[in-house]
């Protein structure tokens, strides 16, 4: 693959998370809306720092799933634990220890770059001294001394993500959601942001992450593909196109997309 | 609570960062008072008449120089003839043609009748049915002047007084009207048009997968408007005292209360309303056609409701600024206490436990 941004050798130096530690563990999960089941018995377990790729088409059950994961919803059945806590009673706990980032970015756009780090800051229960500090080191490490006190809305799309990003590990969450994170961004802006989840995955934050870009699946550790609801594989990707003897993960997405095209 | 506080804080920040409404939230109550108060006025000043004297004599005289330095009317013609009545209505300076019949006087000495023919221009039939009655009513003060002085036996005196407002000042309807009117905008639109825009924007999900409760987010939400909602009925009080002399007869601190119920009622309704649109334009449209019509046209404030159609009438019981307007009417003008209010406040507070009610499940559906 020549477009890809970031070669296979750097993924394995970053491939540093052991198995010795779930953080999510997920048994037999349904979700059914009356008769439609959204998810169908799923099963999977995602490892302290950690990148697992979660991929399906559009309805494949994929915002279901994480909602449920992230405690905006309820599972109709099965057995759920995120990062040590229960999924069914312990919501309020799973909450503080998990940070999420959407499609949106989801930042105030006319509160500026400092009031957004505050105001998560903020609601994550981080004191105003923690809030300060963090607040002063992430300014510096991202460049934004200039633009700190700038509303959101006058900042490039680039930079709001990594931003959005940053500040939702701020609270320094065990695990980070990421439904597709890298939507309407540049290749270049894209590649600086896969760094930044490097870089948190190697401080032991786990990442959870949806995406549409199949080369971005490539760097995931692990990743899983839904297909109507269920999970229809699961290994690493050179284990997916191993397995389905391809050489590339768009390839092995439209294969499994395609069996279920051709059962139908 | 330190969780909740960077909350409201980031929500006043929105407010006071969005000039526009800004401008909106403060002006409209100024505008509105004072277009109520002065330009938009169902009293009558200075409406063109003509006359028309067959009789010219002293009394028909007398009667039109009653009629000309009540300030109601102005002359705008001396008519010699009928057939100059239509032309004259036609050039639209007049409302209203009074014609005295021939032998006036006379006729009223010897038969003790006359008549007076009043034509009114009823293509705007409340003018027309205004002017007419106040031109009776002077007509009828003369003659009940005449009659004293004739030392009749018996006399028919009747003296009308407008209670509670006495001059019949449109004013005095208009600044409890306005203040639900501005009050249910503001609680219920501004509030349901926040709560979409952070689904809008994405930013509610961020804000339920935090640890705040959505309790939390929903209060922090509605505190701000809490605030700037009773700002403004202060500031439409104390503008109708100061330029229109519009009277809190009753207890200020029960008026105050009873706003503060309106706008918390005002408030579930615009988070109900959130609960069940997802964007900023349907919230809107929402607020506007589902609230702001029947407050305008269902509440009593412009149009009576005892002379509306039966099922509107059963219809405006449902429509709480009906009730809002009843109970500072009579706190503002009559003075009564919670006595005599207890059954309209009582309806609030239940229109308002029924829409949390209701939101709440709400809420709790879409999340689950």
């Amino acid at each position: 693959m020549t477009t890809q941004l970031i070669n296979k050798s750097e993924i394995a130096a970053n491939g540093k998370f052991s198995k010795a530690e779930t953080v999510i563990s997920v048994n037999n999960l349904y979700k059914k809306f009356g008769d439609f089941v959204a998810n169908d018995n799923l099963s999977f377990d995602v490892y302290k720092g950690e990148i697992f790729g979660f991929l399906g088409a559009n309805g494949a059950g994929k915002t279901t799933a994480i909602r449920i994961l992230c405690g905006l919803s309820k599972p109709t059945s099965g057995k759920l634990n995120i990062a040590g806590f229960d999924g069914y009673k312990d919501t309020e706990k799973i909450k503080k220890s998990i940070g999420y980032m959407s499609q949106k970015f989801s930042l105030y756009e006319d509160l500026t770059v400092v009031e957004n780090i505050r105001f998560y800051g903020g609601i994550y229960g981080l004191s105003r001294k923690e809030i300060k500090l963090r607040t002063e080191k992430l300014v510096e490490k991202l460049n934004l001394e200039e633009v700190k006190d700038k509303l959101i809305k006058d900042l490039p799309l680039g930079w709001r993500q990594k931003l959005a990003f940053s500040v939702a590990i701020l609270h320094e969450p065990k695990i980070v959601f990421l439904d597709e994170p890298t939507g309407g961004v540049d290749p270049i802006t894209r590649r600086q942001f896969w760094d930044m989840i490097y870089e948190a995955a190697n401080n032991g934050i786990t990442v959870f992450v949806t995406t549409h870009y199949m080369d971005e699946a490539e760097y995931c550790n692990r990743v899983s593909i839904m297909v109507d609801g269920k999970i229809a594989a699961l290994d690493t990707p050179d284990g997916l196109m191993k397995t389905f003897s391809v050489h590339t993960m768009e390839e092995v997405f439209l294969k499994l997309a395609r069996g279920v095209n051709n059962n139908e | 609570m330190k969780r909740f506080k960077g909350f409201v804080i980031k929500e006043f920040y929105h407010i006071f960062r969005d000039y526009r409404s800004m401008v909106i939230l403060f002006g409209m109550p100024l505008v509105q008072i004072l277009l109520f108060g002065f330009a938009i006025t169902n009293e009558i000043n200075n409406a063109g008449i003509a006359i028309l004297d067959n009789s010219k004599d002293a009394v028909t005289h007398k009667i039109t120089n009653k009629l000309l330095s009540s300030g109601y009317f102005k002359l705008e013609a001396n008519l010699t003839d009928y057939k100059e009545i239509e032309p004259s209505f036609r050039k639209g300076k007049i409302k209203q043609v009074i014609i005295f019949e021939n032998n006036f006087a006379k006729k009223l000495e010897t038969e003790n009748k006359a008549n007076i023919q009043i034509i009114a221009d009823a293509s705007d039939p409340n003018t027309a049915s205004l002017l007419s009655s106040y031109t009776t009513n002077i007509i009828n003060k003369y003659q009940v002047e005449m009659m004293q002085n004739q030392e009749l036996p018996m006399q028919i005196n009747p003296e009308v007084k407008m209670l509670y407002n006495e001059e019949l000042k449109g004013v005095f309807m208009f600044v409890p009207g306005t203040i639900t009117i501005l009050l249910m905008l503001i609680s219920a639109m501004m509030t349901s048009i926040s709560i979409t825009r952070e689904k809008e924007l994405g930013t509610m999900e961020i804000l339920l997968v935090s640890p705040l409760k959505p309790l939390q987010i929903v209060i922090g939400k509605v505190v701000p408007y809490v605030f700037i909602s009773f700002m403004i009925a202060v500031i439409i009080l104390v503008l109708g005292f100061t330029v229109f002399g519009m009277p809190v007869q009753g207890s200020l601190f029960l008026l105050l209360g009873e706003c503060f119920l309106f706008i918390i009622m005002a408030l579930s309704l615009g988070i109900l309303i959130s609960t069940i649109t997802q964007t900023q334009q349907t919230a809107m449209m929402i607020s506007m056609f589902a609230l702001m019509l029947p407050t305008i046209l269902l509440s009593g404030f412009i149009f009576p409701i005892e002379n509306m159609p039966l099922p509107l009438q059963i219809f405006s019981n449902i429509v709480p600024p009906k009730w809002f307007i009843i109970i500072i009417k009579n706190i503002m003008l009559k003075g009564v206490g919670l006595g005599y209010i207890w059954k309209e406040t009582l309806i609030i507070i239940g229109m308002t436990l029924f829409f949390i009610a209701l939101s709440v499940k709400k809420f709790k559906i879409r999340l689950g």
